[in-house]
């Protein structure tokens, strides 16, 4: 008995420390974060005097936040897309042909490693419209001059300059996703390939009836990690496009960033935090809901 | 367990001794922040440093510099000490509005009119200067240095090429941008990543086409920014840019004053950084680049300053007195500018330190009307120039005047003292 409360007490002297600090570094600092947003704090010097929500509702008004919206939207579901699906193709691709599979591997994880300013700098540089991809095409004959990501056209309220950015940022994460289906297909029991294989299934009958319904769950935690990275998106946009014309590569996190520490609106960049906060909980929260109930369930 | 104790024992003694030591050595230092990191700025502070210790061996100069985001990093830093209540004795910021409306206005700047009283330099410097660093008569930082920002730099053997001159108002600058362009080349760089290039080249379109009276109106509310007036500047400004370089969203001022140097482009409008930076690549003025003011500015000199202030609480007032004084003295001026490439806020610089362009800039700045420059924050406050910028942002990609000039006027309307 006195020998478990020893390791209690243990286990508490290791946890608590994070728990306090979790507490006011993450918590404590959104409820202040909250109380900013609803303050008229609008230059250097704090002021705590309450507005209520005139500042989200005048931020909503701007023309850069609503871009950054639309933005945030277009760049979420073709970073995901792109990102979900080349890996699996990626992983598909290794799990069949399995010589040289550690080489490829590493080639496609490699990317993860590095951190999106490397990234950033390395794909500013390929889409640069003068000396980049264009450059080269031309050298081989074909006369390309599209502006990437200094284009400031639009199909609808979709930017194509967000088309570098989804591209790098895609880049850097289909091997973190060709990881974690070639796990999951490497889970996945070989008699029931088998049997759909007597069954006289062709390749693709069972990759769509059998295969992929068995990813599912995969996908989903790809989906929820990717979504949050893709809802803050700040470093790699920062270093590789910023704003953009016409902030056409604009993302709530860079708008955040130059209205607080530039422009020192402060409220305004409490607002933005707290939207960017609204947006990641509604992809995580439904997720951390479901896994709980798997454990209790389990 | 006892080599345990005994670590920690030592590291309370290690600790303790550091904490004493710091306390003892607090009255003889003085802590400088800025962002100047690198290049020539790095050097003029340190040659403005040494002419400190050489006056005041006993102060420890503390050369707090913050690198990276051309200050913004800086800033962010020092917004935070300065709410933390841990100022520096001393810190760099832009004069005029970018000081005055972020510190001065807060309540967080002491007035440092006596330096400039006491040591006799108040007719030292000329008087649009003293206006910019002034608020409600009080002057509020000592600025080091000066640099123009409606210069026009061109490359000269395309120039002498094409049978050129510099144009000197705007309808020879597109007559001349014509010319060009129908050879091929492309006559204006720019290099508006971070959009702030952008805004430079609209403060020099706005002062030539307004004048100095009605350009300086744009910041205090006389001047309305949805009037005929600026509204035909704004398109000046658009047509200007159908003679830009296509890829100007994805290049640096630097990577556009290249295309200048190697003459893929004929002009670009700049500050004299520029100078600088052709001067470092091995150009001389006179033979591979010229300079001009920029179309229809002759006779106005649109000033940018860095400057040093005195925030209230500073742990080490009379030190950073002392440094203030020596960054207005004419020897800590001499030390700075020819390094930095700058040219002294005094009206008596010794010119034979200064090139020749400096030289010419000296005289202009002695001679010229000055008004003070957006971009680098003289003429109003950050806020108002983030939110500039935006509106710049925008109307350089979609060109729509009317719709830029209403919101410009609504921005004006927030800020503008009237």
């Amino acid at each position: 008995m006195l020998y478990q409360r020893r390791e209690l007490l243990k286990a508490a002297a290791v946890v608590l420390p994070s728990i306090i600090a979790v507490g006011i570094f993450v918590y404590g600092f959104i409820i202040w974060s909250f109380r900013v947003s609803v303050s008229a704090w609008d230059g250097i010097l704090p002021n705590f005097t309450y507005v209520g929500f005139k500042n989200y509702i005048e931020t909503f008004q701007t023309q850069r936040f609503q871009t950054d919206l639309w933005n945030t939207l277009f760049f979420t579901i073709f970073f995901l897309g792109l990102t979900v699906t080349t890996g699996l193709a990626l992983a598909l691709l290794l799990e069949r042909s399995v010589k040289g599979e550690d080489v490829f591997r590493t080639i496609y994880l490699f990317p993860m490693a590095i951190s999106f300013v490397v990234t950033g700098v390395a794909w500013r540089w390929i889409f640069n419209p003068t000396v980049g991809l264009n450059a080269l095409l031309q050298k081989l004959g074909i006369p390309v001059t599209w502006g990437w990501y200094t284009d400031p056209s639009t199909v609808g309220p979709f930017h194509v300059a967000l088309i570098p950015l989804i591209i790098a940022a895609s880049w850097q994460f289909s091997g973190y996703t060709m990881a974690m289906y070639l796990a999951a297909l490497r889970g996945i029991p070989e008699d029931v390939i088998e049997a759909s294989m007597i069954d006289g299934a062709t390749y693709f009958q069972r990759l769509t009836l059998v295969i992929l319904p068995l990813l599912k769950p995969i996908t989903l935690s790809a989906l929820i990690v990717l979504g949050h990275i893709s809802l803050k998106i700040f470093d790699l946009v920062y270093v590789m496009t910023g704003k953009g014309p016409a902030f056409a590569t604009d993302f709530p996190g860079i708008f955040m960033f130059e209205t607080t520490f530039r422009g020192n609106h402060y409220a305004q960049g409490a607002v933005i935090s707290m939207v960017m906060l609204f947006l990641v909980a509604v992809v995580i929260v439904p997720y951390l809901v479901s896994v709980f109930r798997e454990g209790r369930r389990a | 367990m006892r080599r345990i104790l005994t670590g920690l024992l030592l590291c309370v003694v290690l600790a303790a001794t550091v904490w004493a030591g710091a306390q003892k050595e607090e009255e003889n230092k003085v802590e400088i922040f800025s962002w100047w990191t690198a290049g020539g700025e790095a050097e003029g502070l340190e040659a403005l440093i040494e002419v400190f210790n050489q006056k005041y061996p006993e102060i420890e100069v503390i050369n707090a510099t913050v690198a990276g985001g051309a200050g913004s990093n800086a800033k962010a830093v020092l917004a935070t000490r300065m709410q933390g209540g841990n100022p520096p004795d001393s810190f760099q910021v832009h004069a005029g509005h970018e000081l005055i409306d972020t510190w001065v206005v807060a309540g967080a700047m002491e007035p440092i009119t006596f330096i400039f009283e006491e040591n006799g330099f108040l007719d030292k410097y000329p008087k649009g200067v003293i206006d910019i660093i002034s608020y409600q008569g009080e002057i509020y930082s000592v600025p080091v240095n000066i640099h123009r920002s409606n210069v026009l730099w061109y490359n000269k053997k395309v120039f002498d090429q094409n049978g050129l001159t510099p144009p000197r108002t705007f309808d020879e600058f597109f007559s001349v941008a014509e010319t060009l362009a129908d050879k091929g080349i492309t006559p204006l760089a720019l290099g508006d990543n971070g959009i702030w290039a952008s805004t430079h080249l609209l403060e020099s379109v706005l002062a030539g086409s307004l004048g100095p009276e009605r350009y300086r109106g744009l910041w205090n509310g006389t001047t309305r920014w949805d009037g005929a007036e600026t509204k035909r500047a704004l398109t000046t400004f658009v047509r200007m840019l159908e003679y830009v370089n296509s890829d100007h969203a994805a290049l640096s001022w630097d990577a556009a004053a290249q295309y200048v140097a190697d003459g893929k482009a004929a002009m670009t409008i700049m500050g004299d950084w520029a100078h600088g930076y052709f001067k470092s690549k091995g150009l001389k003025v006179g033979v591979d680049y010229g300079w001009s003011p920029s179309p229809s500015t002759s006779g106005m000199f649109i000033m940018l300053s860095d400057s040093f202030g005195l925030p209230k609480g500073a742990p080490h007032r009379d030190a950073a007195i002392k440094w203030l004084t020596v960054c207005a003295s004419r020897e800590g001026q001499d030390a700075f500018n020819p390094k930095k490439g700058s040219i002294p806020s005094r009206i008596d610089g010794d010119r034979s330190l200064y090139d020749e362009y400096l030289q010419a800039a000296m005289d202009d700045f002695a001679s010229n009307e000055i008004i003070p420059s957006v971009a680098h924050g003289a003429a109003a406050s950050e806020a108002w120039v983030t939110e500039l910028n935006d509106v710049v942002s925008v109307l350089v990609a979609d060109r729509d005047v009317d719709k830029a000039a209403a919101q410009l006027q609504k921005i004006a309307d927030k800020y503008a003292k009237k």
